[in-house]
């Protein structure tokens, strides 16, 4: 018996949980599954077996793009002294609340 | 209170069979610890399996219970001294005093099983636990309504767990039998052999007059459980075995296949060479 050609066919997701605290979903690791259904029940047993999450997402791989650690220099590195883009100069009424 | 109206109480033999039925399947699907097809579908079945043993303890407690209450019941001299936990119902019973479904116990890839690859089939696990879970979704259902209120609350929680496992097995019993050739064959092979034992649920016998009283008449629920298994089948490209008139387990009556006692050598010898011992 093998097991090694279901494997290789099930494309890779990544997994996105909802803490009870939490405010957004964070990325908390990646699985391979068959099919969506099947990527959200791993991702369950996975990593919320530990009351972890009230909400899962899970998204393809594939479908994310992402930037390339080689141009951290050119994406970055040219906000660093650009300090007035921080919303620090402002007072905040403290009716507004945690922002 | 009128005295003539006693509270509605579960028998506790009832409480066993549903206790026997959830730690010998918890037992069964715990083998597949460290051998799943794949590390997630491992904490999948663990998972279960832990549901279905806690379902076991409450159901074992609550029974200790009563049994402990009624006092004068007979007791096995292999039983502890002092009064019945849920460690003497699940330990220091034999196999003739088990009264789970033979379903339960079956090994996962039964020599009957020809298509069964390995020591332990997928698909045979998967059609088992669908059957079952199918069967107890609709069972705990009920029983949430029990007038029983500490049978009911187990119920409510054992509902809650049962449809994460049916949704599980169904979604697995889809795939298996939606896709390869080989899957397809293995998964056939699984239903043509394990349908058969199903007709254990529907047989009269002690348990289930016992079960009425607790709020649940399970063979009443034979059409809604063959039409959510045909539909699944059906949607999975299976086909239904023609039906067989034979035997039929007695497995709740206490007259178990050969496979139990090994099952149960496994999970009690450690507590009986060692009565008492805390690890």
């Amino acid at each position: 018996m093998s097991t090694q050609p279901a494997l290789k066919d099930w494309p890779l997701w990544e997994v996105f949980v909802r803490s009870k605290q939490g405010l957004e979903h964070k990325h908390c690791g990646s699985l391979h599954a068959s099919d969506s259904a099947h990527a959200l029940q791993m991702a369950r047993d996975v990593y919320t077996r530990r009351q972890e999450g009230v909400s899962i997402w899970v998204v393809p791989s594939h479908l994310i793009a992402a930037s390339d650690p080689e141009d951290k220099e050119l994406m970055f590195d040219p906000a660093s002294d650009k300090i007035y883009r921080h919303p620090t100069f402002y007072d905040i009424p403290d009716e507004v609340g945690h922002m | 209170m009128d005295a003539r109206v006693k509270p509605a109480v579960a028998p506790a033999d009832y409480l066993l069979h549903l206790a026997d039925n959830a730690l010998v399947l918890g037992q069964r699907n715990a083998e597949w610890c460290g051998h799943a097809p794949v590390l997630e579908e491992d904490l999948a079945m663990a998972n279960q399996a832990l549901d279905l043993i806690g379902q076991a303890r409450l159901l074992y407690q609550l029974a200790a219970t009563r049994l402990n209450a009624e006092g004068a019941r007979m007791r096995p001299s292999a039983w502890p001294a002092g009064p019945v936990t849920e460690d003497t119902l699940a330990y220091f019973r034999d196999d003739r005093d088990f009264r789970n479904y033979t379903l339960q116990e079956l090994p996962h890839n039964p020599g009957l099983v020809p298509a069964a690859g390995g020591t332990r089939d997928w698909g045979v696990s998967i059609v088992r636990n669908f059957f079952y879970a199918t069967l107890m979704e609709m069972v705990w259902g009920q029983l949430a309504q029990s007038a029983d209120t500490e049978l009911a609350a187990i119920a409510a929680k054992s509902l809650k767990e049962v449809r994460y496992h049916v949704r599980h097995a169904r979604d697995w019993l889809l795939r298996l039998g939606d896709g390869t050739a080989e899957s397809h064959r293995r998964v056939q092979a699984a239903v043509d052999y394990l349908l058969p034992f199903t007709a254990e649920f529907w047989s009269a016998g002690a348990v289930d007059a016992q079960a009425a009283l607790a709020g649940v008449d399970v063979p009443a629920l034979r059409t809604a459980w063959e039409h959510a298994v045909d539909a699944a089948l059906q949607e999975a490209t299976l086909k239904r075995p023609p039906a067989v008139d034979g035997y039929v387990p007695q497995g709740k009556q206490g007259v178990h296949s050969e496979h139990l006692s090994y099952l149960l050598a496994d999970m009690q010898s450690l507590a009986r060479a060692h009565p008492g011992a805390v690890w």
